[in-house]
Formats: C-alpha cells, sequence, structure tokens
C-alpha cells in the first residue's frame, strides 16, 4: 500500500499571549485530526515574545514553551532573526495591536513577507495603517497574507465573503465588531444600570481592559471596519476616513425609552462599496428587536448585503484566545487547500 | 410642497385638461391624477383627486385659476404623512431650546416630529428623548433626519438613528 507523506508545516509564532498560546494550543490538540483531514503536518519551530525567540527545528514541546514563556529558558535569537533565518513556511503574528505606526507587528509582517514566509495576523494594527502595502508585497512574493482573526475573532466574515459568497457582490456589511461595547450596552439595558457602573463590572469580569477607551470610544470597531472596506471592498481607506461616535454617552433613560418602542441599542460599524452615498461609519445605531443583528452579551455578528444571496448573517464569538486562534488555524488550513 | 387637492369638473370633455394646466403654467409638478368619470356629485360634476408640488406661494393663485375655470376646489390638503421613523436624542435637549428643534422639523412642510417622549433625571444631567419623525414620503423622511441631524449636532446632542 502506498502512503502519502503528510506535507511538513513549519510555523513560528509571534507574540505568545493570548491568542499566541492559543495557536500553539490548538496546533497541538487537532495535530492528528489536521495531518489525517488536509494531509499536512504542522510544526512549531519558533515562539518569540518581547524579549526574543526560541527555536528548535524538531519542533517546541508543549513544555519547551511553557518554560520560555515562564522565563526559565533564555531566548535563542532576536525576534527578527527567527524570522529571517530559521527555515519555517508560516508566520503566525499576534503582537498588540497598535493604530499609531503598525509596530511591531508590521515589521515582522514585512520581514515575514521578504523572507517568502506566508503570514497569518490576528493583528488590526498593520492592517489598518499599510493594508495595499501589505497585500502587493505578498502578491510579488507569491505568498499569501491571512487575517481572519483581526475582525469578529471567530465569527467567520473575510473568508466567508471571499469563498462562500465569490461571484456575489457585497454591497454593504453592518455589525457588531466588539463584544465589550455589546456586554455594557446589554447589561445596560437588562439591569437598568448606568453606563459607569457597567463599565467597572466588565473591567472586574475581565471583559473591558482596565483602559478601556479603544473599545468604547468605537476606536477599535473603526480599525476592524477599516479592514473590512480594504479587503472586501478595495476602498483603499485608512483609520482616518472613518466616522467614528462610542458608547460612553448612551443613557439608561434611552435604553429604556428604545425598548418601549420595540428597539435596542447597538454600537454599529456599517461599511458599503463607496462611491455616492458611501458609508464608513461607526455609531449607536437603533435595532429593532426582531432583527438578526440583535444579538447579546459579548457575541460579535455582521449582516452581509449580497447582490444574489440577499442578506447573510453571522453571530460569533468575537475574542477569546481559543476563538480567535480558531481562526489563526483555519487561516493555515486555507494555505494548503 | 406636496398638496393633495380634490376638485369637481363640470361633465363637458376637456376639463380635465384645462384644470391641470394652471398647475404647470405656475410652475408646479402633477404627480397622480385620479380621475372616477362613473362617479358623480348629487350636482353631476366628476370627483378628481390630485396630487401636486407646487410652491406655497403658488397655491393661492393656482385655487383662483382653477375658480376662473368652473372648477371648484372642495378640499386642499398636506400631503398624508406616510413614512415615519424614531431616533433617539441624549444630551442637554430642553436647555437647548426644544422648541426650535422640533421646529426645524416641522417648518419643512413634508415632514412633523408627530411624537416625543422625554426622559429626564435631574436638572443638569442629560437627559434622553425618543422622537418619531413622519414625512410624506421616504426621501422626504430621510431629509427630515437630515436636517435633525444638522440641528442637534450644533446643539451638541447625540442623535440615534436606526439601522
Ligand atoms: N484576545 C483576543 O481575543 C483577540 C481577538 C482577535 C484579535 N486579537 C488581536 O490579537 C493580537 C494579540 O492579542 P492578545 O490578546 O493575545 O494580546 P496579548 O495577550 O497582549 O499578547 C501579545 C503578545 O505579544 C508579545 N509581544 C509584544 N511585543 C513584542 C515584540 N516586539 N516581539 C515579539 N513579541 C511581542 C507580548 O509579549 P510580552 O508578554 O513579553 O510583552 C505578548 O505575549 C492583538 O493584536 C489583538 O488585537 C485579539
Amino acid at each position: 500500500m502506498e502512503t502519502k507523506l503528510p506535507k511538513l508545516v513549519r510555523i513560528s509564532i509571534v507574540g505568545l499571549g493570548n491568542v499566541g498560546s492559543g495557536v500553539a494550543e490548538v496546533i497541538r490538540r487537532k495535530q492528528e485530526e489536521i495531518t489525517r483531514k488536509y494531509g499536512i503536518d504542522l510544526k512549531i519551530v519558533g515562539v518569540a515574545d518581547l524579549p526574543g525567540a526560541v527555536v528548535d527545528e524538531n519542533g517546541l514541546s508543549e513544555d519547551a514553551i511553557r518554560k520560555f514563556k515562564s522565563g526559565e529558558t533564555a531566548e535563542d535569537m532576536t525576534t527578527l532573526d527567527m524570522i529571517k533565518d530559521v527555515e519555517h513556511e508560516i508566520v503566525v503574528e499576534t503582537t498588540p495591536t497598535n493604530v499609531e505606526n503598525g509596530e511591531p507587528g508590521l515589521t515582522h509582517i514585512l520581514t515575514a513577507l521578504e523572507s517568502d514566509r506566508h503570514v497569518v495576523t490576528s493583528n488590526k494594527g498593520p492592517l489598518a495603517l499599510q493594508y495595499v502595502k501589505l497585500m502587493d508585497l505578498a502578491a510579488s512574493r507569491g505568498k499569501e497574507l491571512k487575517f481572519e482573526a483581526s475582525v469578529g475573532g471567530a465569527m467567520p466574515i473575510i473568508s466567508l465573503v471571499k469563498d462562500n459568497l465569490a461571484g456575489n457582490g457585497i454591497i454593504s456589511i453592518k455589525g457588531i465588531l466588539n463584544g465589550t461595547c455589546n456586554y455594557i450596552l446589554t447589561r445596560m439595558r437588562e439591569e437598568k444600570l448606568p453606563y459607569e457602573h457597567v463599565l467597572k463590572e466588565a473591567q472586574e469580569r475581565g471583559i473591558a481592559e482596565t483602559d478601556p477607551s479603544n473599545d468604547v470610544a468605537g476606536r477599535d470597531t473603526a480599525v476592524k471596519l477599516v479592514i473590512l472596506a480594504n479587503s472586501i471592498f478595495d476602498r483603499h481607506v485608512s483609520y482616518g476616513d472613518v466616522e467614528v461616535a462610542g458608547i460612553t454617552e448612551i443613557t439608561s433613560e434611552a435604553l429604556k425609552l428604545a425598548d418601549d418602542a420595540g428597539y435596542v441599542i447597538k454600537l454599529i460599524g456599517e461599511v458599503d462599496g463607496g462611491g455616492s452615498g458611501e458609508c464608513l461609519k461607526v455609531a449607536p445605531r437603533l435595532v429593532p428587536k426582531d432583527d438578526p443583528l440583535n444579538v447579546g452579551g459579548t457575541l460579535n455578528v455582521a449582516t452581509i448585503k449580497t447582490d444574489l444571496a440577499g442578506d447573510i448573517t453571522v453571530i460569533g464569538k468575537g475574542a477569546g484566545p481559543i476563538e480567535a486562534a480558531s481562526a489563526v488555524l483555519s487561516d493555515i488550513i486555507g494555505i494548503y487547500r | 410642497m406636496k398638496i393633495s387637492m380634490d376638485i369637481e369638473l363640470t361633465d363637458i370633455p376637456g376639463q380635465l385638461v384645462l384644470a391641470l394646466k394652471p398647475v404647470s403654467d405656475l410652475g408646479g409638478n402633477i404627480l397622480s391624477v385620479l380621475h372616477q368619470r362613473d362617479k358623480k356629485t348629487p350636482s353631476g360634476r366628476i370627483p378628481v383627486q390630485l396630487t401636486l408640488e407646487i410652491e406655497e406661494q403658488g397655491l393661492n393663485r393656482l385655487v383662483e385659476r382653477l375658480k376662473e375655470r368652473d372648477v371648484n376646489v372642495v378640499r386642499i390638503g398636506k400631503e398624508r404623512l406616510k413614512e415615519s421613523m424614531m431616533v433617539l436624542l441624549i444630551g442637554h435637549i430642553v436647555h437647548t431650546d426644544l422648541g426650535e428643534t422640533i421646529d426645524s422639523i416641522d417648518s419643512t412642510g413634508f415632514a412633523e416630529v408627530v411624537e416625543l417622549s422625554l426622559s429626564m433625571p435631574g436638572v443638569d444631567k442629560k437627559s434622553s428623548a425618543s422622537v418619531t419623525l413622519s414625512a410624506i414620503g421616504k426621501e422626504e423622511l430621510k431629509e427630515a433626519l437630515n436636517i435633525l441631524e444638522r440641528t442637534v449636532n450644533k446643539k451638541g446632542i447625540m442623535i440615534i438613528p436606526s439601522i
């Protein structure tokens, strides 16, 4: 009997935080299944954090990654040296999002592509600032740059549109792209509590960050909208082009008035194909209670308006290490399908 | 502005054309004509329902000219407000002249604030309001929303439209 050897796919993870560690974990958990189903053998040959990288061309064990993370083993080399010099196929970039200048992710991604490696990222900064440059570089190198995890976490949207809805004209996308804001507005409505109170509760529960301003001011939603505008609508826009309002002014009285009239208030990001009546904005909006966009808790949701399929709505978990890692993993597998 | 008008014509051929001519003469626009030839009024006239667009100043002259042509004008009405939407306002709604805010819509002639609920938690706290706008058509409703947005933006009031 002839057995075909699985294709070896060597991976480095740059940024071993929540998402990066989640990626290492799901690769470990799913390894055999992935080999069986997709004929690829995923091997993590390097991981990097702020101080630098550890590498092992035979694959890093769970224990080796843990020891590096806890500081028990020192780094072998700098992160950029690992990206450039260690032989591997895919760089997973999961360092913190920075919308000022995109760093350190931008340099990581540029270096990876210039070193002829595919890149899969959850990092919004580089995409929101330099989308065209990055995609052009990837194309000129014949490499893939995939970023499903950057918008909506586990909720499929980029590949849903590009693959499953191929052939459709996409008219607009609108939805809830920030779980923290959704949580706050949902709790304010349910408990009739003021904004500050619910924000504090969200921070205590680890749902809102200590500095929540990127989420509650609508900036995080705006960044994701820019990624959708560029990747799905070819709009060549950047963060500054988005009209942004957040949820900090929303009162529990307003939620009550909305409720009485059959509505909820949600922070909605909306983008369309541009041209006349073009739309690229983040704002609190009234959503009819029976609309599919009315999802509660920390969920994300998006309604994609298409010319053939009509409206398609997807709902999913927008954050969480394993959820985001799920999107990274499907991007990785997608490269070899 | 958009006007609906019920008129009655004498039962002689050519009367309808005669009745419609002054509208265009005065720069107006006929949007719809409902002509029911088989219906007659007790005095033997033929009722016609018109919807037309005309400048407010032109309306009186139109009515005069119709009378000159022996056309009875039995009713003039602003077109019914068919389209509605709700928006929320948050901010210092009352302190910033609520009357003027409502007026900015009511003075358009094609839209009105038909309902307003106000919730004021405290004197110096921001209040919240739900406002229902109605207009004679979809386009007019959009325009009314634009006007309201501009008016309240100037006053530092946040507006939350529906999706
Ligand atoms: N968390 C989610 O659910 C989620 C969902 C979708 C997308 N994202 C995006 O995914 C990215 C990662 O999120 P996260 O929650 O995992 O953040 P995180 O826990 O803060 O992890 C970031 C990691 O990057 C490392 N890092 C920072 N600077 C570095 C550098 N110059 N070189 C190498 N590594 C560096 C940090 O290392 P040190 O610990 O040494 O500082 C840390 O381990 C962000 O861009 C985020 O916006 C997150």
